[in-house]
């Protein structure tokens, strides 16, 4: 048999108002199927990780000068098992005082490059648009549009700490 | 009874054909009538040859997601171990052409179709379609250059995030998404994975169907010709008259030139990836290593070049606005100009539009890769040929120069910087006194060195830049800085 010759018979009243409730059914059940099966794949994929803040030990008070700023390298507050590398981190950590740090986010405020600390110039300069930073994280020049993001530090029992944060995005 | 094997294959192919329909379906198919072409028949090969490479991509995607872990911690192994292997190596490398020969070609393409005005009644939906796969291929490059999970992929990830944070209202919440959290760390790969393996493909896959399919239903477009125009309530007669009158079947009469091209196209991208190799693998992606300068890929040098050349006050709304901008032009040209005249020839602007778009890739790609805004952070020390002497004051000013960062953005003598002006001959252009106020007032672009530069560091670094002339002047005779 010709397949094409395979034809429905003309619909009586009664059995059109039947179809159009079936396919309105049909319609129905597709999307509560669809919906149950997306909402959870989808609330999966917008549920971003939050992550506590946690205060990191970066070294021992004794390690840092006063007045020297360097790089300091710590852990994500929660690293994953399987993050690797990438689960570190890092800060420019400067020694004020005695007690006394500041910690500054080593991502451009401009678009997230990682700024570098030039010591005998005193600044923090962008490699990516050029973006520089006083000591004290002000805009010196260049494309940033604020300035350079601290982090909170603590010494405890003669460690520094750092207090994790967020990676800090600059919105308009 | 007894059969030869040339009638058993032929009865299990009527077999197939009379329980499928395939072969009476595909037959047909492949012989549909298309429009001779003539002189611009090669024009027609642009579109065949990007599937080709697309399926290039599936064959050598496939075989390197075997050996890939798409986790933040072994990504970067894994590549480097596939890269060790010698067909892994060549493998890496014909993905890695053929990323950059699909954006190529389907640009290519979508200027072939442009100029045609083959986008007009009735394929105006066969634009649209390539309009999607476009930026699907655009999206395809930017994921698949960051599984390389190397410092580069790293913070690609990072200034999309940052990129992104820039949208209106939703641009924290957007950065973070693209992070999959509050930090880059072992949930940000795999959501890049999962875009560049199934998400992005699965859609390439719905609209290179229904690409062809619209080929195939609306047929491919007659070589534009002057006077010829669209009219949409006659075109599809004439287009079926045309094809009756001087039809040519697709295969094989078109389809042998698309399997020419096709092998070059393929041939060279296998031959670049046995040359050239893959694209070498930066430091692990560890954003404790601070020495990361990033850079896009070829193909969007051009946009990070305009992205750093505009006004300050515009970025917001350029990194939002351009790319949208951008898809609704796109979507509207064939809406709008939807009949009429095809032929370049009659649409003069088409021409110089597509001479400004390849013009601007062009020349701010150059512009992009050169990076004349990224100081050279690993400018070295001037050396004493270029100062001249070895002690004193100028030398010493050499070395201010270099130590106080003026060096990664100011030119001397072929060292340093293309971020300011060059100073090679400083002395001649500038008064101590007013490279003095321009040191310690600093400018848009450099920093005020008010309070960060000793009075004896200034004072070499002026002997120093005074020094720089194109006759060189004895150091005594150089006037001695204000103060």
């Amino acid at each position: 048999m010709n397949p094409d010759s395979i034809q429905a018979s003309e619909p009586s009243p009664c059995e059109t108002s039947r179809r159009r409730f079936l396919s309105r059914l049909s319609v129905l059940l597709g999307s509560i199927a669809g919906a149950i099966v997306a909402i959870p794949s989808v609330a999966f994929l917008l549920g971003l990780r939050k992550v506590p803040s946690v205060w990191r030990t970066v070294g021992k008070l004794d390690d840092f000068q006063i007045g020297n700023t360097v790089k300091v390298a710590f852990l994500d507050p929660s690293p994953l098992p399987w993050a690797g590398v990438t689960a570190r981190t890092a800060a420019w950590l400067r020694r004020t005082s005695e007690q006394e740090f500041i910690a500054f986010s080593v991502d451009c405020t401009h678009l997230g490059c990682p700024v570098r600390w030039l010591p005998d110039a005193n600044l923090f300069m962008c490699p990516c648009h050029g973006g520089v930073y006083y000591a004290n994280g002000a805009v010196a020049s260049g494309p940033p549009p604020k300035p350079l993001p601290t982090y909170p530090v603590r010494v405890k029992g003669g460690m520094v700490q750092i207090l994790t944060s967020p990676l800090p995005i600059t919105s308009s | 009874m007894k059969r030869n094997p040339r009638q058993i294959v032929k009865g299990m192919w009527s077999w197939f054909d009379e329980v499928t329909g395939v072969p009476g379906w595909l037959i047909p198919l492949a012989k549909h009538p298309v429009p001779h072409a003539r002189k611009s028949a090669w024009f027609y090969v642009l579109g065949s040859a990007t599937l080709l490479v697309f399926i290039v991509q599936i064959v050598t995607g496939i075989s390197l997601a075997s050996a890939y872990v798409p986790s933040t911690g072994e990504a970067y192994h894994t590549l480097a171990f596939i890269s060790t292997t010698r067909f892994g190596s060549i493998v890496r490398g014909i993905h890695a052409f053929g990323g950059s020969a699909m954006v190529i070609l389907i640009g290519m393409h979508a200027i072939r179709v442009y100029l045609f005005g083959a986008y007009k009644y009735p394929r105006q939906m066969g634009w649209l379609t390539g309009v999607a796969l476009l930026f699907l291929v655009l999206g395809m490059a930017f994921t698949g250059q960051l599984l390389r999970w190397d410092q580069t992929g790293f913070w690609s990830v990072v200034i999309a995030a940052e990129q992104a944070g820039r949208t209106p209202f939703i641009g924290a919440w957007l950065g973070h998404f693209i992070l999959a959290g509050d930090t880059a760390g072992g949930a940000t790969l795999s959501r890049f994975f999962a875009l560049h393996v199934f998400f992005i493909p699965a859609l390439i896959f719905f609209f290179i169907g229904f690409h062809l399919y619209l080929v195939i239903r609306n047929g491919i477009s007659e070589p534009p010709k002057v006077g010829n125009v669209v009219e949409p309530k006659t075109y599809r007669r004439w287009y079926k008259e045309l094809l009756d009158r001087e039809g040519i079947p697709f295969w094989p009469d078109a389809a042998w030139r698309d399997a020419v091209f096709g092998l070059i196209v393929i041939g060279t991208i296998v031959t670049l990836a046995v040359v050239v190799g893959p694209p070498a693998l930066g430091k692990p992606p560890d954003p404790s290593i601070i020495g990361a300068s990033p850079r896009p890929e070829w193909y969007f040098l051009w946009y990070y070049a305009v992205l750093s050349l505009i006004p300050r006050w515009s970025e917001n709304y350029v990194i939002i606005l351009g790319p949208a901008i951008l898809i609704v032009v796109l979507v509207l040209l064939p809406l709008v100009a939807c009949k009429g005249e095809r032929s370049p020839f009659k649409r003069p602007w088409a021409f110089g539009i597509v001479a400004f778009i390849v013009f601007m890739i062009a020349y701010y790609g150059t512009v992009g890769h050169v990076a004349p805004w990224s100081p050279r952070m690993n400018a070295p020390p001037l050396p004493a040929s270029v100062v001249g002497v070895t002690t004193g004051p100028i030398a010493a000013g050499a070395e201010v120069f270099h130590d106080k960062g003026y060096e990664f953005c100011h030119t001397i003598s072929g060292y340093g910087g293309i971020r300011g002006p060059d100073l090679s001959y400083a002395g001649d252009r500038m008064t101590p006194a007013q490279m003095e106020t321009r040191i310690y007032s600093g400018a848009t672009n450099m920093p005020s060195y008010n309070g960060n530069i000793s009075q004896q560091q200034l004072s070499d670094l002026l002997a120093f830049l005074s020094s720089r002339r194109r006759r060189p002047v004895a150091p005594a005779i150089l006037p001695k800085p204000s103060k």
